[in-house]
């Protein structure tokens, strides 16, 4: 989340899509409950299921699963063509007045530069138009910085054709409301209304909040969905407001945290990016990964500090190894060839070239996709190694129904690990805010904490490559390990390494401002950096509870990454004076010598006078409503695409699915066609409020709470296929089935697209499984399992699977 | 006045009032029902191990570092100082006891050979030596330290780390950074899926 939990009571709508919080995050949740009430806010709510959350919402607006793009190119067209954005905040704090290139083009569905043959796209037209002469001329008013060649090109009037602006309102006007609800089955008035609400918040006063979770993020085209609504918050001046902002749900406990730290391939520590194989050196890297200064005003503080970030991170790991004459021991970090996410890594698994995988708390037969897939690659495997506290199905995936055991030949450890309460610790919550947690209780038996795992592995790694040797073995033999119980280290010491250290005087630091790349700083994560320091110790403990504000912020309850910043990209919370947009709700001021109110995102002293670009983290200096070339790989702009398995072909262009979404070797022969009429409906995954993934199977409470799987259908969808509420039904895909209580409910509703073609959605909740010994899932009953029917297949940028959106059929299977 | 003051208050008031109503002294009555309960316990301060709201919990443990005992939960709740759940718990969080404190935990580690049909008890020593020579051998065999246009890329593609979306921070960043040692890139945790 760029804004945080407490701040929801902060807004004046609530648009909640592709989530259902008042079920699955509701103690977070009744945020909202209390900007209602309190000041009178609207909550909107666009999913394909009516649920609890519908039920609180003052505008319920049902949508064709996948179909999220459609729906928010709808709404920004709305936004431009009903001049609803706020105007000011646009042209000072996003890009839409830079040039675009040219070059760049689009055309049916596609934008310049597509290669058909491998499926990607050249990405050197997406960019802005470059100054080739320096220039004196000041590009806004009350500046005076001299533009230099290579900065981008503006016309602050937006007016030129070629602003993002313009290419913006020309690539949406496509999206009108009948289009829109042609696509997602969203009865026109109904989007009308959703859009005139959520668009209302675009003048200064007011403030509009989006809230979504794993519905938007598991399509194709789940990152531009997410990019989208990315823009509306641009536009209607959202960002970096009280109340407003873009606000992600996680789903576990410490998911944000171990996203930071960097369990996921493409990234090290602090967001910085993985290490490609053409980047010899750290130069290298840097000329292709850092942002570089795009405009006069902008700070550029991410691109120009990530060589003292990386080096301080390098010192980290490899303390006295990490010098100046081997480059900090950068050739050590790995460099993956390519995509090494999930799907991937299953898939080489299936291939044979993966030999060996650890499972930790994951257990990917339930994750799928396609579980049948991930079973059979499982047991290519030459060994894998769970890890949790009890048995999941990966562990036992050997005794999976229709599996041999015999005939794999896997080697299975088991390894039984303690939990949460059984250790102290931080987690990471959604808002990113840290707390520490402490141990109560000792481990049972010969359970033992995952560090001593690793502390044990380490050692033993250690010895066999001291005594045998082997290939490149300095990264094992040089990472630092200076814990005081190097075979199970302690999380407060670990906890000081994230942070970071002056090396020389060997205090801790309170700010990554003093990271430096001369080898004289440590920093495990610099986003941490100040977490914990010399003077205060461990901040993720605090416990204090005033508010002084009354925004909520409580600056002295744990510590939220960056600096203790509760509210990301604060600085577009005030105008180019340094005045806040509405001055209930400031995020920071300029009180005439410095930013005060939320920790400022932004240099504190830095007065609105010099003009500094609110957004520091990037090139540009602004919000990028266009997002230039190698950001993403498909597109400066979102746009619709039909998801891999659809009902109907696409409306919008000839493109009919996305142009660019990998395909893996044997998937496509498992999706069904467009328009199937074997799998005519459409069918999409969800969580219940009783259940957490698959681990509350042992939790006697909530089985007895929620017992059995169950899928849920709309009563036309029923009558015509003689299911009862109550009766059994069966869920049939392309790739497996599944078998469970039919729970026949208008809450599900059938949804009229173009063509007066009318199309049913079947809601399928995840969390049962096969498991042995779990309270509700015995052997016997093998289809319970949703992933048995989802496809392989993820999103074209970062390839999250699409669980949501794919075709079935259902069957009654109520025994007579 | 905090939140406790005020409850403490709201007692004192309560149990007066009750002499003076009924004519007779009901605190060592409410007094004893809480001693049932949670008397003698420590109060230990944790965060929710299910989704990302993190809600504040209190654990109440009795034996808990104390000499010679076993520490035993006796319950959780909600914990009413955190400005995010305030003492609110949903139906997962107001059940993590039972999560805790479950009777189908393996104690011990399980190994299963290539082509068993069932687990069989392992020692720690004999399934981690196992493991980290299965371990060697894979990276040893899968290690690319040059790729085929002669780049340094020092990577393992014999192994894989999936997981940890519950593991404390630390936890996360120790587990990354022993596997990012031995040239692992396929690293991955719930984030995705």
């Amino acid at each position: 989340m760029t804004n945080h939990w407490v701040d929801f009571k902060n807004s004046d709508v609530h648009l909640v899509i592709g989530a259902n919080p008042a079920e699955n995050h509701p103690c977070g949740w009744k945020w909202a409950h209390v900007a209602r009430d309190e000041r009178g806010a609207k909550i909107i709510h666009v999913d394909p299921r009516f649920t609890r959350t519908s039920a609180i919402a003052d505008i319920y607006a049902p949508i064709r699963a996948g179909t999220d793009v459609a729906f928010f190119g709808g709404l920004i067209n709305y936004i431009i063509s009903n001049e609803r954005y706020h105007k000011e905040y646009v042209q000072l704090h996003t890009n839409a007045s830079f040039l675009v290139d040219e070059g760049f083009t689009f055309d049916d569905g596609v934008f310049s530069g597509y290669d058909a043959s491998n499926r990607s796209y050249d990405v050197a037209t997406w960019d802005y138009q470059r100054e080739e002469q320096p220039t004196a001329a000041p590009p806004t008013p009350g500046t005076t910085p001299i533009t230099r060649a290579g900065f981008a090109k503006r016309d602050l009037t937006l007016e030129d054709p070629r602003t993002v602006f313009q290419l913006m309102k020309r690539h949406y006007s496509r999206y009108t409301p009948g289009m829109v609800s042609s696509i997602t089955g969203m009865p026109v008035d109904k989007f009308l209304q959703v859009a005139d609400t959520f668009s209302a918040t675009g003048v200064p006063d007011k403030v509009g909040s989006i809230v979504y979770a794993v519905g938007l993020t598991h399509h194709t085209s789940g990152v531009q969905i997410i990019r989208a609504l990315g823009m509306v918050q641009l536009l209607l001046g959202n960002m970096g407001r009280p109340g407003g902002g873009v606000n992600a749900e996680r789903g576990h406990a410490n998911i944000q945290g171990n996203t930071d730290n960097a369990i996921s391939w493409e990234i090290l520590p602090g967001y910085l990016a993985i290490p490609r194989p053409p980047m010899a050196t750290i130069d290298d890297y840097l000329a292709r990964v850092a942002t570089t200064q795009l405009t006069p005003e902008s700070v550029n503080f991410f691109g120009a500090n990530y060589r003292n970030f990386l080096v301080s991170f390098l010192k980290t790991w490899f303390g006295d190894a990490s010098t100046p004459e081997n480059d900090w021991g950068y050739s050590w970090i790995p460099k993956p060839a390519g995509n090494a996410s999930w799907l991937t890594i299953h898939d080489n698994a299936r291939r044979g070239t993966l030999k060996g995988l650890f499972a930790s708390g994951m257990s990917g037969v339930n994750i799928g996709p396609d579980s049948k897939r991930m079973i059979a690659s499982l047991g290519n495997l030459e060994w894998l190694v769970a890890m949790d506290p009890l048995q999941t199905a990966t562990a036992t995936f050997w005794k999976a129904p229709g599996v041999a055991p015999e005939e794999i030949d896997t080697e299975v450890f088991f390894l039984p690990t303690t939990h949460w309460i059984e250790k102290d610790g931080s987690f990471v919550n959604s808002g990113r805010w840290m707390q520490w947690k402490y141990k109560a209780l000792d481990a049972p038996g010969e359970v033992k904490d995952d560090n001593w795992i690793i502390g044990q592995l380490r050692l033993r790694l250690r010895k066999l490559y001291e005594g045998e040797g082997g290939p490149v073995p300095e990264p094992i033999l040089n990472l630092t390990w200076s814990y005081t119980n190097a075979e199970n280290p302690s999380l407060d010491e670990i906890a000081q390494e994230i942070n970071g250290r002056d090396l020389s005087s060997g205090q801790l630091l309170d700010t990554f401002a003093r990271l430096r790349a001369d080898g004289t700083t440590s920093a495990g994560n610099w986003i941490y950096t100040g977490s914990y320091t010399q003077q205060e110790g461990n901040l993720a403990r605090r416990r204090g509870v005033t508010d002084p504000t009354g925004l909520g912020y409580y600056h002295n309850w744990g510590w939220s990454w960056p600096l203790n910043r509760r509210i990301l990209y604060n600085r577009a919370s005030a105008d180019a004076a340094g005045a806040p947009w509405d001055s209930r709700r400031p995020g920071i001021v300029w009180n005439g010598s410095r930013w005060v109110g939320d920790v400022p995102d932004f240099a504190a002293t830095s007065s609105p006078s010099e003009g500094r670009g609110s957004f520091i983290m990037t090139g540009e200096g602004v919000g990028r409503l266009f997002a230039p070339g190698g950001l993403l790989m498909d597109g400066p702009f979102p746009e619709h695409y039909e998801q891999a398995e659809s009902p109907i072909a696409n409306l919008l262009s000839g493109t009919d699915k996305h142009p660019t979404a990998y395909l893996y070797e044997g998937a496509l022969e498992t999706f069904a066609p467009s328009g199937s009429s074997e799998f005519p409906y459409v069918a999409t995954t969800y969580r219940v409020t009783e259940h957490e993934h698959y681990v509350t199977q042992y939790v006697p409470y909530l089985v007895e709470a929620m017992p059995d799987f169950f899928v849920e259908l709309d009563p036309e969808l029923a009558r015509r296929k003689g299911i009862a509420n109550g009766g059994r039904v069966r869920v049939v895909s392309m790739r497996g089935e599944v078998e469970g209580v039919a729970i026949v409910t208008r809450r599900m509703r059938p949804l009229r697209l173009g063509g007066n073609r009318v199309i049913h959605q079947v809601g399928i909740p995840v969390h049962w499984h096969y498991q042995a010994g779990s309270d509700t899932g015995a052997s016997d009953r093998p289809s319970n399992l949703a992933n048995l029917l989802t496809p392989y297949i993820g999103d074209a940028n970062v390839r999250t699977p699409e669980f949501k959106g794919f075709l079935v059929n259902v069957f009654n299977v109520t025994p007579a | 006045m905090d939140r406790r003051e005020f409850l403490e208050g709201s007692a004192a008031v309560g149990a007066a009032g009750g002499l003076a109503t009924f004519g007779f002294d009901l605190a060592p009555a409410y007094a004893q029902v809480r001693a049932l309960k949670i008397s003698r316990a420590t109060e230990v301060r944790s965060v929710c191990p299910y989704c990302a709201v993190g809600c504040s919990m209190i654990a109440y443990v009795t034996g808990h570092e104390s000499f010679n005992t076993q520490s035993v939960l006796v319950h959780i709740e909600g914990d009413p100082d955190s400005p995010i759940n305030g003492g609110s718990l949903c139906p997962k969080g107001a059940s993590t006891m039972q999560l805790a404190v479950n009777e189908r935990r393996d104690l011990a580690p399980l190994y299963r050979p290539a082509g068993a049909r069932d687990w069989q008890r392992i020692s720690w020593d004999d399934a981690l030596d196992r493991l980290a020579r299965l371990m060697k051998s894979t990276r040893d065999k899968t290690f690319v330290a040059q790729d085929e246009n002669g780049r340094t890329v020092n990577r393992n593609e014999g192994i894989a780390f999936v997981g940890g979306a519950t593991y404390t921070n630390e936890e996360g960043y120790l587990a990354a950074k022993f596997f990012r040692s031995l040239g692992t890139v396929y690293i991955e945790q719930q984030a995705r899926v």
